[in-house]
Parts: structure tokens; C-alpha cells; sequence
């Protein structure tokens, strides 16, 4: 579904992506491992269209999207989640769901059965409908963004580090809802630097290491790879 | 009183125009008083026709919500993602221009705009004796705050104004169309600009190529101890400008009265040192789009 050749990422001179290749199967939830400066954000930042890919390309259901600007990758179905979490921080949680649906605001229907459906999934979220979105707690607000996320029924789901900054217990949530929407059937990419759980969810992984790809498999094979520890500290 | 909420009405509109633009792309549009001239000048321009006063009115505003979204064409898109500096030099320049445009081609000497007669009649209100224009410039402004204020809220546009102009980029990985917001945005700059064009003329009754610049100034200081980023905080600014002026024109001595405006001013930068990022704080600042 998403293929990725020999990307390519910079900031200036700095080379963050050197040459990536991967590619995510329809249904798969694919996680990208590796310590801070990878080059793992970079990457899914550039999928998702808000980073230009300086080489390389990216193709998405075979049609090529290398240099899609963000909006259009959201019309394709691509969802993203960001690291810095990126709520709308004066906008209600419930102006913040209705924007997730941005691309769906034809269907009024729809997109009011969805948000049913998300303060089913997030009842947290069905509590604080009315609250500005940036009094929420972190936990909450990484609901509330992987909430906007699916407002949009994406096709595929961009996550970037979702346990950033949050307590063991709150991570487990997140991760439980995160094998909640794979076993829905969501394709998933998934960066994370919380290695254990990120393999506990995922089918298959790559770590990164300098902007490259050092190690791909299945998760059970890369979660028994003892050099696990090696490739993220070496780094 | 009355003076005070229709100059402040005036004044909310005013500031609101501009940062409607800032709030969203961070940048001040330098060309944002030549809106108003524009307004002035099509005003002019179709005063020989014999429609009614409603009508040119609307046709002028109508040019100055064209040319806020050919100033985005004009000035700002080219420029956009280059240079901060480029776009601050663009706008002016592409206010220097219209600014030229009008001195050149019609006249640099003030030119008559007509006025509907019920602006000049005075009414009793409240007890107070009062010109009829002020009136209405209070129902425009109340009316206008009010549509903007549904607008902002209620409506998906709005919200998404009010999303990119907190964080651009997550808007749009939302789906969210930069240039429609841009434009929208610059569209209501301009229709804010052709009301208080209106409005503002009223006051004067004739339209010169410079027009533009005092309601930009006011705009811009309004903005600037109301807070930047914030939309309440524009309408504040300008109704506390308002105030500033008009309590000064009324408790200055007579000698002192022609520095009223060094006093505002004074004023002002008191408010800044007391409340640098003015006086409503915005949506947390976020990177320029």
C-alpha cells in the first residue's frame, strides 16, 4: 500500500533521512525503531507531506506522492498523527473532532455517527467535549488527536511516538487502542522509540540508525535481535 | 458615550480587518489602508451612476474585498514561503502602488464621495444629541462583530481559519486547503476594509490617495495592546483606543489638545510595558506558515 525508495530528508545541510526504503502491506501495522535523531520523524513527516523529500520517492496504492503537499495526502487517506501532538489548543475537543472530519464535511451523517462512535472509544473525550482542547492533560490529548485522526476514516494511520511524555499507565491506553484499531483493520505506521511496546503491537519492524535503515524484520525477529540495544545506543 | 461606542465600533472593525491576516499567516499587510481607499475611490467612481447610495456602497465594498484577495495574489504569494522581510516589502510596495494608482489616474487632490443624507441628520438618542452616522456606524460595527463572531464559531470555514491560524501545518495534514483559508481570510480583511471605508468616509466626505494610512495606524496599534493573535483582543484594542481618544479630546486643555495624539500614544506604550504581548493573549504561537 505505502512503498518508500531511497528517500531522502534534509534540513538545510543537514542530511536527517539518508536513504530509506520500506514498504507497509494493507492491514499491517509497521513500526520504525531507532534512538532520538534517527531520522524517524522525518520520515513520516515526509509521507505525510509536511516535509519535502529531497531524493527518492514515495508511492502510495502505486500513485506517486513524493512531493504531495499535506493537504492532498489527507484527501488521499492518510492520516497524521505528529509528535508534538499538534491539538488546536483554543478549539473545543469537539471543534477539534469536527476538523478531523475536515475531508468528510459533506457527509453531516456520517460524521456525527463518527463522533459517536469516538466518545464511545474515548469517553474521556465525550466528558471534555466542551473544554478547549489545551487544558486536557497529555493523555488526553493524545486521545483527542488519534481521535481527530480517525474522523477522517484514514486508510492509513501515521503515529508518531504516541508515548512521548506520558505516564506507563496512560501509554498502556494508548497502545491498547492503538492494537484496538489494527485489529480493525488499519494500516499503521508507527514510529516510536518505546521499542517493547511498539513490537508487542506490530507485525513488522525497521530500525533506524542515522538516518538509515540498520536492521528489518518481523517483530519477533527484531524484538529477539540482541543487538537491539547496540544499534540504538551506538547510534 | 455615543461617540465613544461608534468610534470604537470603527476602530473594533478596523483592527479586526488587519488581524484577521496577521493571525493567520503572521504577517502585517502593509496594503491594508489602501482596501479603504479603494472602497473611497469605486465610491467615487460610481457616483455618477444614480443608483441607489446601498448599492454603490455594496459595489465598493465588493472591489475592496477584490483587491484584499489580489493583494494575496500580488504581494504576498510569490513571497510567501521565501522571506518575512520580502512580504513586509512587497505589501508596502503594492500599497505604495495603489496609493500612486490613485493619484495618478483620478486625482491627488480630494475627491468628493456621496453620502446618503440620513448620515449628516442628527437624531435624538438617549437624551443625547447625536449625528445620525454614529448610530449606525454602532448597529454596522455590532452587526458585523456578530456575523464575524458566528463565523469564526460556528461555521467550518471559521473553524478552520481559527485552527490555521494556531497551527498551519496540522490544518492542513487535516485536510484543510492553505490557499482557500488565505484567501478567505483576505476576502473578509477586505470586506471588514469596505464597511469601515463607509463608515469612515462619512466622517470626512471626501476620499485622497492617502486616506489609508490613519485606519491602518489605528488598526495596527488597536491590534498591538489588544494582543496580536487574538480576535477579542482587536475588537478590544479598538474600542479602548476609542475611549483613549475620546477622553482626551474632551479632558485636554485647550492648548494642550492638538499633542492628544502624543498622549494616546504615551498611553499606549504605558499599556505595552505593562503588558508587552497585549492585553488578550492570543493561541500559543506557533511557526509561521
Amino acid at each position: 500500500m505505502l512503498e518508500i525508495e531511497g528517500l531522502q530528508v534534509a534540513y538545510g545541510a543537514i542530511r536527517a533521512v539518508r536513504d530509506v526504503s520500506l514498504t507497509l502491506a494493507e492491514g499491517e501495522l509497521v513500526t520504525l525503531l531507532g534512538a532520538n535523531g534517527a531520522g524517524k520523524s522525518s520520515t513520516l513527516m515526509c509521507v505525510a507531506g509536511a516535509l519535502p523529500a529531497a531524493a527518492g520517492s514515495i508511492r502510495l496504492e502505486r500513485a506517486e506522492v513524493t512531493s504531495a503537499r499535506p493537504e492532498v495526502m489527507a484527501r488521499r487517506g492518510v492520516a497524521t498523527v505528529p509528535e508534538t501532538r499538534d491539538v488546536f489548543s483554543d478549539l473545543t475537543v469537539d471543534e477539534n473532532l469536527q476538523l478531523g472530519a475536515y475531508t468528510r464535511r459533506n457527509d453531516s451523517q456520517g460524521v456525527a455517527k463518527d463522533r459517536g462512535r469516538m466518545f464511545e472509544m474515548f469517553p474521556v473525550l465525550a466528558e471534555r467535549s466542551d473544554q478547549p482542547a489545551g487544558t486536557l492533560s497529555g493523555g488526553e490529548q493524545q486521545m483527542l488527536v488519534i481521535a481527530r485522526a480517525m474522523m477522517s476514516r484514514p486508510r492509513i494511520l501515521l503515529l508518531d511516538e504516541p508515548s512521548l511524555g506520558l505516564a506507563p499507565t496512560i501509554v498502556d491506553q494508548i497502545f491498547e487502542m492503538i492494537a484496538t484499531l489494527k485489529a480493525s483493520g488499519l494500516t499503521i505506521l508507527l514510529v516510536e522509540q518505546n521499542a517493547s511496546k511498539a513490537l508487542a503491537v506490530a507485525d513488522r519492524a525497521y530500525v533506524m540508525r542515522l538516518g538509515q535503515i540498520a536492521a528489518e524484520g518481523t517483530a519477533a525477529e527484531i524484538a529477539a535481535a540482541t543487538d537491539l540495544k547496540a544499534l540504538y545506543l551506538a547510534g | 458615550m455615543i461617540d465613544v461606542l461608534s468610534l470604537g465600533g470603527a476602530y473594533a472593525l478596523m483592527a479586526l480587518g488587519l488581524v484577521i491576516v496577521y493571525g493567520i499567516l503572521r504577517l502585517v499587510n502593509f496594503a491594508y489602508g489602501e482596501l479603504i481607499m479603494v472602497a473611497g475611490y469605486s465610491m467615487y467612481l460610481v457616483s455618477g451612476s444614480g443608483l441607489p447610495w446601498l448599492v454603490m456602497a455594496a459595489i465598493a465594498v465588493l472591489m475592496a474585498i477584490l483587491a484584499g484577495i489580489a493583494t494575496d495574489y500580488v504581494a504576498f504569494r510569490p513571497v510567501r514561503a521565501k522571506s518575512v522581510t520580502a512580504v513586509l516589502i512587497t505589501s508596502f510596495a503594492f500599497s505604495t502602488l495603489l496609493q500612486n494608482a490613485a493619484l495618478l489616474f483620478i486625482s491627488p487632490r480630494p475627491r468628493n464621495v456621496p453620502l446618503p443624507k440620513i448620515f449628516s441628520e442628527t437624531v435624538q438618542f438617549a437624551g443625547v444629541i447625536t449625528p445620525a452616522r454614529n448610530l449606525i456606524t454602532i448597529a454596522a460595527a455590532v452587526l458585523l462583530l456578530a456575523l464575524f463572531s458566528w463565523l469564526m464559531r460556528r461555521s467550518v470555514l471559521g473553524i478552520a481559519m481559527r485552527a490555521a491560524a494556531t497551527n498551519f501545518t496540522m490544518a492542513r495534514m487535516l485536510g484543510v486547503p492553505a490557499n482557500l483559508i488565505i484567501s478567505s481570510a483576505f476576502a473578509i480583511s477586505g470586506l471588514l476594509a469596505g464597511v469601515v471605508s463607509m463608515l469612515w468616509i462619512g466622517r470626512i466626505g471626501a476620499v485622497v490617495p492617502g486616506i489609508g494610512l490613519e485606519p491602518l495606524l489605528i488598526a495596527f496599534i488597536a491590534t498591538v495592546i489588544g494582543g496580536m493573535r487574538s480576535l477579542q483582543g482587536a475588537v478590544l484594542g479598538g474600542f479602548l483606543l476609542a475611549f483613549m481618544d475620546t477622553t482626551l479630546n474632551f479632558t485636554l486643555p485647550q492648548d494642550l489638545l492638538k499633542f492628544r495624539d502624543a498622549f494616546t500614544f504615551s498611553l499606549v506604550i504605558l499599556i505595552l510595558l505593562w503588558r508587552p504581548q497585549g492585553l488578550i493573549k492570543g493561541p500559543a504561537s506557533g511557526e509561521r506558515t
